[in-house]
């Protein structure tokens, strides 16, 4: 004990031999450096408050990162004009919100001032919806499978996983060398003396496909988190329902699927901001198009914002605000959810 | 002993006059975006200026066209942008050029030479500043695969013909060659604008303001939309994508499926090097409209000086140089461009090492710059072009893909176009 108190080298030192020792020196002469004003910060804020201390360089990182370009846009959404720096932006209050809700009736499209921007709503809502149902159904079916004791498990594992390693514009110019006029699925429907489909230009196989390549592309993530679910499920559950002799869609409905909940809380509130947000698959295999079939909200702001000789980043920065409105939203609605399941 | 004091003092002097030297040099850089080997034609001349000027050194960043529309506008609002950068959007970028006139070797030399495309680069309102120069003239037109008219045994209409006698022969050529696109347009304001303007269209309203939609124009976005429905053109570019995504038919031109295709001069030097013998290929000129307008449109790349620029001297130096005679004729020759300079336009160009079709092609459309309609010489000198050929080419594509009808389209554009420039005022 006293030897504990006297030695001045750090704890472990011996054990990790003379290397260790010398890398955790400076560590040390470093740690009684802060140590006195530490000690006196402690003094001065109360033990209690340190923890807001320690919160407070990653608070400052998020401040500057993430809440000032939120205030940043929100500046620019209240104000007009072409020029770049709010300086230059007149202010015109809730006008470009006003815009964006100038409906004569907000089921038509074609109706709105903005009418981009609602059909870039229908067809974001119309593909997340879609989107979202069939990922969950199909991560759940594929990591239900994979869990099983099936040959070459690790291999298919690896597979489903892989298109998540690729880039989203690699996925998107891959499956778009398949479906154009010429790819690779025309040419076997043809070989077999079908006639030629064009995927891309007509709106329901474009969304179709769209749909079916984000799927494609990012299923083997919420595979995953899905995997390592099932995985959690402790065993004896499975050996006592097995005992007794229970059905196994009694077995999967009882207990696999409400010990799965909170992952596939996590699976659908992700595939659910991740579907609102969609943009660089879509920009890519389709363009938008055809027309606008395939325009989603965020390619509208991008447009908005960008792509035209006047970009208007007032009007672009208040559709993202009422996208992070609805996002924020969804992901509360499903935060709540989740909590009244575990409450249950 | 002594021999290495003065060693080291040489040693020092060498060092601290060579600190000196790489302090003295200016840089200047330059944002460059290429469509086919000019990027490479102009480093080579940098190379040539360098070692003429010493104190310049030019950093030339070759950047994808995307960047230049829509990713140079940010930088140059934020005051980041480059010295001098070669543009399409000429009105567009306008109110960030320099005027170099207090700079330049001999303004007379630029006024004399580059005249008519000045007042494409200049700010609104301002009739005398020299921002930059055309380096190229750009002719919109179409291309034909002769080939195909020749092994369908039908005749291919003559210097006047109208498009629609285009459209019906192309459509027949391609049913009898199999070829899936009769004929192909790139999806772009300019492409569309040739037939409009040859169909009678006039863009402005006697004040000079924007009037885009008159029966001109109606009579062209039909004859678009009705080649839509019948064949004569696929969805493939118009109709598949949505907002202002350019679209091109370059790729299905060389592989022989166009039979038309409707793009400009600046798809000579790319087709000269692919197409090769497999096809003959020609370009024709204008055809013309049902009110006998026969017109293409007028545009181009600028390289134009930016006025957030530390350097002014040494960006009008290598302005100078590039734009000098010699230079220039031999940046177009080797680049396959029709010249934006009056001087080397009258004497004419040898364009050593094109093939006999591309000689053929650039010498149509260089003849065609004396024929173009000056609605589209008026148009592509109006600071705002890119709202109007934008709002086009959005909305016409979604009555094409068939969200709506033209009329319905119509409404859209005058209305897109109206608000854009509104925001731009205030």
């Amino acid at each position: 004990m006293a030897a504990a108190e006297t030695d001045p080298r750090p704890r472990g030192a011996d054990a990790a031999g003379p290397v260790a020792g010398l890398l955790a020196a400076p560590l040390a002469l470093l740690m009684r450096l802060v140590d006195w004003p530490m000690r006196a910060l402690q003094r001065a804020v109360g033990e209690r408050r340190m923890a807001y201390v320690f919160l407070l360089p990653n608070l400052g990182f998020f401040s500057l990162f993430v809440f000032l370009p939120l205030v940043i846009n929100f500046v620019f959404s209240v104000t007009g004009g072409a020029g770049l720096f709010p300086s230059e932006r007149p202010f015109v209050g809730a006008q470009q919100y006003a815009y964006l809700f100038d409906c004569a009736s907000f089921l038509d499209p074609s109706s709105c001032r903005e009418d981009h921007f609602w059909r870039g709503v229908y067809n974001t809502a119309r593909f997340t919806v879609f989107q979202v149902t069939a990922m969950v159904l199909f991560s759940l079916l594929t990591a239900v499978v994979l869990n099983m004791k099936i040959r070459a498990r690790g291999f298919f594992r690896a597979v489903y996983f892989f298109p998540v390693l690729l880039s989203p514009v690699v996925v998107a110019l891959t499956w778009k060398w398949i479906l154009q006029r010429d790819g690779l699925l025309n040419a076997a429907i043809t070989s077999l003396g079908g006639e030629r489909i064009l995927f891309l230009v007509d709106p329901s196989w474009a969304m179709f496909w769209v749909v079916f390549v984000s799927i494609w592309a990012h299923m083997g993530c919420y595979t995953l988190i899905l995997l390592a679910g099932l995985q959690a499920i402790p065993a004896d559950l499975y050996e006592a329902a097995e005992m007794d002799a229970t059905p196994r869609w009694r077995v999967f409905w009882r207990i696999t699927l409400p010990l799965l909940w909170p992952n596939m809380v996590v699976v659908i509130v992700l595939a659910l901001i991740r579907g609102v947000q969609t943009f660089d698959e879509v920009f890519v295999l389709t363009g938008g198009g055809p027309g606008t079939a395939t325009l989603m909200i965020v390619h509208y702001i991008y447009e908005t914002a960008f792509a035209n000789q006047v970009q208007n980043f007032g009007l672009a920065a208040a559709a993202s605000v009422v996208l992070g409105i609805v996002l924020f939203a969804l992901t509360l609605a499903q935060l709540a959810a989740s909590r009244r399941k575990g409450a249950a | 002993m002594q021999r290495k004091h003065w060693i080291s003092a040489a040693a020092l002097a060498a060092g601290l006059a060579w600190s000196g030297f790489a302090q003295a040099q200016t840089t200047v850089r330059i944002a460059w975006y290429s469509d086919g080997n000019e990027g490479e034609v102009v480093s080579d001349l940098l190379k040539r200026f360098e070692a003429q000027n010493k104190d310049i050194k030019v950093v030339l960043d070759q950047v994808p066209y995307k960047a230049i529309t829509e990713n140079l506008p940010v930088q140059l609002a934020s005051g980041q942008g480059p010295d001098i950068a070669r543009v399409v959007d000429l009105g567009g970028v306008a109110r960030y050029a320099l005027d170099l006139r207090p700079y330049l070797k001999d303004a007379s030399y630029w006024e004399k030479n580059f005249g008519p495309f000045l007042p494409w680069m200049r700010p609104e309102g301002d009739s005398s500043a020299i921002t930059g120069f055309m380096t190229q003239l750009t002719v919109s037109g179409p291309f034909v695969n002769k080939t195909l008219f020749e092994q369908s045994g039908i005749a291919m209409p003559g210097a006047k013909a109208t498009w629609e006698e285009w459209g019906k022969a192309v459509k027949d050529v391609a049913a009898k060659a199999q070829a899936p696109f009769p004929l192909a347009m790139d999806r772009s304001g300019h492409r569309f604008f040739s037939v409009a303007i040859s169909e009678g269209a006039k863009v402005f309203d006697e004040k000079g303001e924007p009037a885009v939609i008159d029966e001109g124009f109606k009579r062209g976005a039909k004859l678009v939309y009705d080649w839509h429905n019948n064949g004569v053109m696929k969805k493939e570019l118009w109709g598949s994508v949505s907002g202002t995504a350019y679209r091109g038919a370059n790729d299905e031109f060389k592989n022989a499926q166009v039979v038309m295709y409707q793009s400009g001069s600046w798809q000579i030097a790319q087709f000269d090097k692919t197409v090769g013998d497999a096809f003959d290929w020609i370009a024709v000129p204008a055809p013309c409209g049902s009110v006998g307008v026969c017109s293409g449109m007028p545009g181009g790349a600028g390289l134009v000086a930016i006025k957030t620029t530390k350097s002014p001297e040494a960006v009008a130096k290598v302005m100078d140089y590039l734009a000098s005679e010699p230079v220039l004729s031999e940046f177009y020759a080797r680049s396959l461009f029709v010249p934006g300079h009056l001087g080397i336009a009258a004497k004419g160009l040898d364009y050593q090492g094109a093939s006999g079709p591309a000689k053929a092609a650039l010498k149509v459309f260089s003849d065609q710059v004396a024929q173009l309609s000056p609605v589209a010489y008026k148009l592509q000198g109006y600071v705002n072009n890119r709202i109007i050929f934008n709002a086009t080419i959005s909305r016409l594509g979604q009555a094409i893909s068939g969200e709506g009808t033209l009329d319905e389209a119509f409404k859209r554009i005058e209305s897109d176009i109206a608000q854009q420039i509104a925001e731009r005022k205030k």
